[in-house]
């Protein structure tokens, strides 16, 4: 009993769509008689779950529903999903920016929410005036922030622009300073959102490193919300998949993160045409599969990739070629490989695996062509997209940082003089 | 006689209190009404302290005469009124020094003025905050009304030069032992425009109009209060709407206790308090229930 951090019980929260203006003001008044009367809401009932894909026919929407899950003291629960899964609602309501609907939240501690760095920085104001008055907005107390100045101008790495307004900070060090003061907060469970895409690569590392401080050794509740993966699967050690304003998945945090790999469908993983008699050549069936042949569109980089697809050639063309193109996501060609096609060779199936670690986590699209070099273009098909997520690679600490499309790992010698 | 014995199980009644007990907070949809958090205020009270800091570092920075704004905004103010009301319109001043006369009513007008319009924008301005963050909103409002005493404080100073100049100068100026009232004058001007502003903060969340309603209703309302006229030149008549209002009584004990002419009722007072008891509390409840969700509306 005493080592549940936070309890969500039916967590609900709805929202309305489109703009306030006219109208809500009956709505309002609709909604107060209802009360009065100790009917239900009457418009709590139209809410749909909330998939921002689809038209609703309801200007209310369930932004997050039926949530239950238990958080243990001391763990730290990696809280993923797509845009719009409720993830960031979720926070609100664990943080008391605002109110849920329906349902309710128990905690055990004190929390902090880091839902952004720099939360009230003025920007007339010095950083040392700064540093207090953030402090104070987490849920510090004065002497507790001038216990820990030091060590917060000092991890910050300001130290010399310390009695300048702020205003006249890069933006660098404006963000280094403000993570810096939520880096010393200490309270029982600390909520952050997204803070590790902000400054660059050694202080994201920094930034890392502290966090791993905070929920290791110092055994602390952390519910982190990221979209890097990498992030979460080296900070976490329990998941939760967060889909359609639902709860997904709880779990352990390779299982969540692989199931949130398979339950991507934002790309189109595979392609099939309709068999044309008056066509003699055409790509009938493409797609993209991982090493047990299931289809999928997000890949783990340390999974191996295939892709598929089958011809039919009952022509007799000669000099038919069938080649095979990867695409960045800034659409430079990686590679081309291709195959000669012989004459009326019917139906073929062809596979095409990528091995693990030719590509670093990123977003590719596959382009297959159909064609007789320099001659003629019979088809093209460029509608397959994939990611790879890194889900831990010892690359994961530089965040989006670009470290470049390929994984070639080299032959790296040490000679020692 | 079985089924009251079930009905009262201390066992379970145990259970019960003692589940309650080991949260240390519960984030529910409602709570109640009076469920103020005054706790979590006062934990907070850094934070208040800071927030005035704030207010008065970032006002004057960058500004070459900095604090003196303090002084230069009530006396052109009240040589302005004193120009077109005391010499252009003629106004009466009840026989007293114009000068003293407008400023007394100008320095306690701005302080209830400015409190009203800064506390009424609390949860629009700082919606950026506020949806980031948590901490107990009340510290926004009191924050401000904790500025704005210090500004009246200035700019008090200011009065009090010149009443002393006038009082040397041997005007008709005659204080009397009311000035002892003054703290309990100015703590209830400050709690109704905190009263005020936070009903109005709770309510501009979600119908902007009344944000413009309440910059010139603010101007309309001096002039129902006898800031720039005693209240002793309005006929009898209509004495009764300028004593509704709950300024009124506050304005005319102010100059009545410093300047020794007005009007004093120890009735009018008792009204203005209870006016303003009865909105504070009523401002606390809608800006209470308000600051939950406000964010989604905002």
């Amino acid at each position: 009993m005493s080592n549940i951090a936070i309890k969500v019980e039916n967590l609900g929260k709805l929202y309305r769509l489109g703009e306030v203006g006219t109208g809500t003001l009956s709505h309002d008044l609709n909604r107060w008689w209802a009360r009065m009367r100790g009917k239900e809401d009457p418009f709590a009932k139209i809410g749909e779950t909330n998939d921002r894909t689809i038209k609703g026919n309801s200007d209310y929407v369930w932004s997050l529903k039926d949530i239950n899950f238990e958080v243990k003291s001391g763990e730290v629960l990696g809280i993923i999903g797509r845009n719009g899964a409720g993830k960031s609602t979720l926070l609100k309501l664990l943080s008391k920016v605002t109110s849920p609907t329906v349902g309710r939240i128990k905690v055990n501690g004190r929390i902090a929410s880091l839902l952004e760095v720099g939360t009230g920085f003025h920007p007339e104001l010095t950083g040392r005036e700064n540093i207090f008055l953030n402090g104070a907005i987490l849920g510090m107390s004065k002497a507790e922030i001038r216990s820990k100045f030091d060590e917060i101008v000092d991890f910050s790495g300001v130290e010399r622009y310390i009695d300048t307004p702020v205003k006249r900070y890069s933006s660098g060090m404006y963000v280094r300073l403000a993570f810096a003061v939520s880096a010393f907060l200490e309270p029982e469970i600390l909520i952050v959102d997204e803070v590790l895409a902000v400054g660059d690569a050694e202080f994201q590392k920094k930034c890392l490193g502290r966090m791993k401080d905070v929920s290791v050794n110092d055994g602390r509740t952390v519910l982190f919300v990221s979209h890097n993966m990498g992030a979460v699967a080296q900070l976490c050690t329990k998941g939760l998949l967060m889909k359609n304003g639902g709860l997904h998945k709880i779990g352990d945090i390779q299982e969540v993160l692989n199931e949130y790999l398979r339950s991507n469908t934002e790309n189109a993983s595979s392609y099939a045409n309709v068999d044309i008699d008056e066509k003699p050549i055409q790509i009938l069936k493409a797609g993209i599969v991982d090493a047990q042949g299931n289809e999928c569109s997000s890949f783990a980089h340390n999974q191996e990739i295939s892709i598929y697809f089958d011809l039919k050639n009952v022509s007799t063309e000669r000099g038919l070629v069938c080649s095979l193109g990867l695409q960045d996501f800034q659409e430079r060609r990686i590679f081309t490989e291709q195959i000669n096609i012989n004459p009326q060779t019917g139906y073929q199936k062809h596979k095409i695996t990528l091995p693990i670690n030719l590509l670093r986590p990123n977003n590719f699209k596959v382009s297959i062509a159909l064609h007789i070099p320099n001659v003629k273009v019979i088809e093209i098909l460029d509608c397959l997209t994939f990611e790879i997520i890194d889900v831990g690679s010892e690359f994961s600490i530089y965040g989006n940082v670009d470290n470049g499309v390929i994984f070639p790992k080299l032959n790296w010698l040490v000679l020692n003089e | 006689m079985e089924k009251a014995e079930t009905l009262y199980n201390p066992e379970l009644e145990k259970v019960a209190s003692e589940e309650k007990e080991s949260w240390t907070e519960i984030i529910e949809p409602r709570t109640n009404l009076l469920d103020l958090g005054l706790k979590d205020v006062w934990r907070y009270r850094d934070l208040v302290m800071l927030f005035v800091r704030r207010d008065f570092v970032s006002t004057y920075k960058q500004t070459i005469l900095g604090p003196i704004w303090f002084f230069i905004q009530p006396l052109l103010t009240t040589i302005t009124f004193l120009v077109i009301f005391g010499r252009v319109a003629k106004l009466s001043t009840d026989g007293l020094p114009m000068m003293v006369f407008y400023l007394a009513g100008v320095t306690v007008w701005n302080y209830f003025s400015q409190t009203l319009t800064s506390t009424s924008t609390v949860f629009t301005t700082n919606a950026q905050i506020f949806g980031k963050v948590y901490f107990p909103r009340l510290t926004m409002p009191l924050s401000i009304v904790i500025s704005n005493l210090i500004r009246f404080g200035i700019q008090f100073v200011l009065f009090f030069v010149v009443w002393v100049y006038y009082l040397i100068q041997g005007s008709a100026i005659q204080p009397n032992w009311l000035i002892m009232l003054t703290p309990f004058l100015i703590i209830i001007m400050g709690l109704l425009s905190l009263g005020l502003g936070m009903i109005f903060s709770a309510l501009t969340t979600k119908y902007r109009d009344l944000a413009m309603l309440l910059t010139f209703g603010v101007q309309l309302l001096m002039y129902a209060t006898p800031v720039i006229y005693p209240l002793s030149s309005i006929s009898d008549e209509y004495r009764w709407i300028i004593l509704a209002n709950p300024l009124s009584s506050i304005v005319e004990t102010f100059r009545f206790a410093f300047l020794g002419s007005g009007t004093f009722n120890w009735i009018y007072l008792g009204y203005s308090t209870a006016v303003t008891m009865v909105i504070l509390f009523l401002g606390t409840i809608t800006f209470n229930k308000v600051q939950k969700s406000f964010t989604d509306t905002v």
